[in-house]
């Protein structure tokens, strides 16, 4: 796709620096007024239209910058604020005392808490590393051009991620079910009739399954609901990322003699890191919040032994069932600095040339 | 790549395909199923796996549980208006950035991406009581508003923008007389719907689908959205499986209808702004 450069931006000033010769100043940019359409003079009404060109692009992006200072920005400071106090919210603000950092130690403190965590950080492994292992072969493999039907394969996957959370929380619900819940059946036919029985020997599995009310199952229930939803997200984001690397690699590679593997591996895994840093970035911000899938496969407890409580979950009933804002607001800022070293830590791993690529 | 041709290899391929579709579509289907289904033969085993002819007493008993259209009705008001303003104030920003050289643009555009990765969930508490204070509880505005000109729509809107609309054509209709807005409604707006359609389908699904918001500053079941309706009646004794079922079938029938209608516009469009970059 290509960009039209608008005149007079970063593009031309670096051409010009480029072009002087080694140890002369670069020559000086063209001033700023030539690069746009000259000025029409000798028309009445230039002085405004001018103005009006100057104004115009400040009076369009200000509903964002408006709307983001009461409905973001306050909010965050009011949040941070808040944190720092302790509030019961069904008395008015004047009820609000101040208790310094007491929300943080008690949050450090709070085994719920830590386990709530505990649980989102493994849900995020178990639920968002599947979707991307999934998707990027089966991007590869719909890219490859030997598969018909690319376009209706990749509507598909794609379908649960339009349907609400809530609803497919609900379906989900009936398909856990212990005795009528259709992957228990699906699991009692693999083991009495079709040869797998020995499988779920080894796992010590006993059928049926208690997918939502026995604590160790908890977490893998709520995972595979949520690599169900979004593995197909990502196989189209990796599709789209896919289309980008240029055909005559592959046929270079060829030549050369590689494999389908070799090419997988040393082409297609490489260039798709910027897509893979985009598309793990969105993983981590959307999973460290999960909050509908648990709330609704555990009717809003975080089931049996807060095995399914997420910190999301927990901050909503801190905050909106017990009503202790304060603690409820230390927590998103903790929550915060977890997602915030997540992302840090995932820009060290795969983002560098993901950024250089954007910004070129 | 094309030197896959065996038939083993492409069996295989596409027996994994097939199914992974399969897996993806089937709970959509029985969803269906249940939905045509008394409570007494869904809770049987092995549980049932084809349509049943129950369906209009769920309805009766789903409508006897919630007020299943006036909670349909909220959400596709709450949708289409947060559709429509979304559009309008994305688009009109959007093209403020991708138009204009203006001083600060870059400094205010990197603050714009930057709250991208700001989580929705730090500012949870604050918004409940700012919606409260202004009076919006069980307001769909106060769903609908805070969104209206999200960084998201603002920076989709300004990658398609900058690549669809040629300076030239600005200039021109400058010559012509077009107010600056003129330019946007005018020149820009007609070139620039491939984009507003995506934006406009990703703004509709998000809010018929909000639930943690909704959850919070809608309070009564008259206000509720379709997500909220389905919650509540998860809580009544012994859930009624066939009627929730029906009712979770009627809340996503639309979505999928539409996405069967538009899907391979609606994956182009959406992934083009992620990969454009």
């Amino acid at each position: 796709m290509k960009t039209v450069r608008r005149p007079g931006s970063e593009a031309g000033g670096l051409s010009a620096q480029g072009s002087g010769p080694a140890g002369y100043p670069a020559p000086a940019a063209p001033p700023r007024a030539a690069a746009g359409p000259a000025p029409r003079a000798g028309r009445g009404r230039v002085s405004w239209s001018r103005w009006q060109r100057r104004a115009a692009p400040y009076l369009f992006i200000s509903p964002f910058f408006v709307l983001f200072a009461i409905f973001g920005l306050y909010p965050i400071a009011f949040s941070f604020y808040l944190s720092f106090h302790s509030w019961n919210a069904v008395g008015g603000l004047g009820t609000m005392t101040r208790v310094g950092l007491e929300n943080y130690t008690f949050l450090l403190s709070d085994p719920w808490f830590w386990k709530s965590l505990w649980n989102t950080v493994v849900l995020l492994a178990i639920s968002g590393l599947p979707q991307h292992v999934i998707a990027i072969p089966l991007a590869f493999i719909l890219n490859s051009g030997l598969v018909r039907l690319r376009n209706l394969f990749s509507s598909s996957y794609f379908m649960p991620y339009i349907t609400s959370t809530v609803a497919v929380s609900m379906i989900f619900t009936t398909i856990y079910g212990t005795q009528y819940g259709a992957l228990n059946a699906a699991l009692v036919w693999l083991e009495q009739h079709a040869g797998f029985g020995w499988l779920f020997d080894a796992l010590k599995l006993e059928l049926p399954v208690n997918w939502l009310g026995r604590a160790a199952y908890i977490k893998p229930a709520i995972a595979m609901l949520v690599v169900w939803r979004w593995f197909g997200w990502n196989t189209v984001l990796y599709l789209a990322g896919l289309q980008t690397i240029p055909r005559e690699l592959y046929e270079a590679a060829m030549v050369d003699g590689a494999g389908i593997y070799q090419q997988f591996r040393w082409i297609t895994v490489p260039l798709l890191k910027p897509i893979i840093f985009f598309a793990v970035t969105l993983t981590i911000i959307g999973n460290m919040q999960l909050f509908d899938e648990p709330y609704i496969l555990t009717g809003g407890t975080g089931g049996t032994s807060e095995a399914g409580l997420t910190v999301a979950l927990y901050l909503y009933r801190t905050g909106f069932e017990w009503l202790y804002m304060g603690s409820a607001a230390a927590m998103s800022w903790v929550l915060f600095l977890v997602i915030g070293i997540m992302s840090a830590v995932n820009f060290r791993l795969i983002g560098r040339g993901g950024l250089q690529r954007r910004e070129g | 790549m094309r030197k896959v041709r065996s038939w083993p290899a492409k069996v295989l391929i596409y027996v994994l395909l097939v199914s992974m579709a399969l897996l993806t579509a089937f709970p959509f289907y029985w969803m269906f199923v249940l939905a045509t289904h008394d409570r007494s033969t869904i809770f049987r085993a092995p549980p049932p796996m084809w349509f049943s002819d129950d369906a209009s007493a769920n309805y009766a008993r789903l409508l006897e549980a919630v007020p299943f259209w006036r909670n349909a009705w909220n959400s596709l008001y709450t949708a289409l208006l947060a559709t429509a303003s979304t559009l309008f104030f994305c688009s009109l920003a959007g093209f403020g950035f991708a138009m204009y050289d203006f001083k600060g643009r870059d400094a205010l555009f990197g603050f714009l991406l930057a709250t991208l990765m700001i989580p929705g969930l730090l500012g949870i508490i604050p918004y409940y009581l700012i919606v409260k204070w202004l009076g919006w509880l069980n307001l769909p505005r106060a769903l609908y508003v805070p969104g209206m000109a999200s960084a998201f729509g603002i920076f989709l809107m300004r990658q398609y923008i900058a690549s669809a609309v040629p300076t030239d054509l600005l200039d021109a209709g400058r010559i012509d007389g077009l107010s600056e807005f003129r330019l946007y409604r005018n020149v820009a707006l007609p070139l620039i719907k491939p984009a507003l359609g995506t934006l406009g389908i990703i703004t509709f699904v998000g809010q018929w689908n909000n639930f943690m918001g909704a959850l919070i500053v809608l309070k009564q079941r008259e206000a509720y959205t379709l997500p909220l309706a389905l919650r509540s009646l998860q809580g009544l004794i012994s859930t009624d499986w066939g009627a929730l079922m029906l009712g979770t079938a009627l809340s996503v029938l639309p979505l999928l209808v539409a996405f069967a209608a538009g899907s391979s516009r609606i994956i182009e469009g959406l992934t083009a702004g992620a990969v454009k970059g």
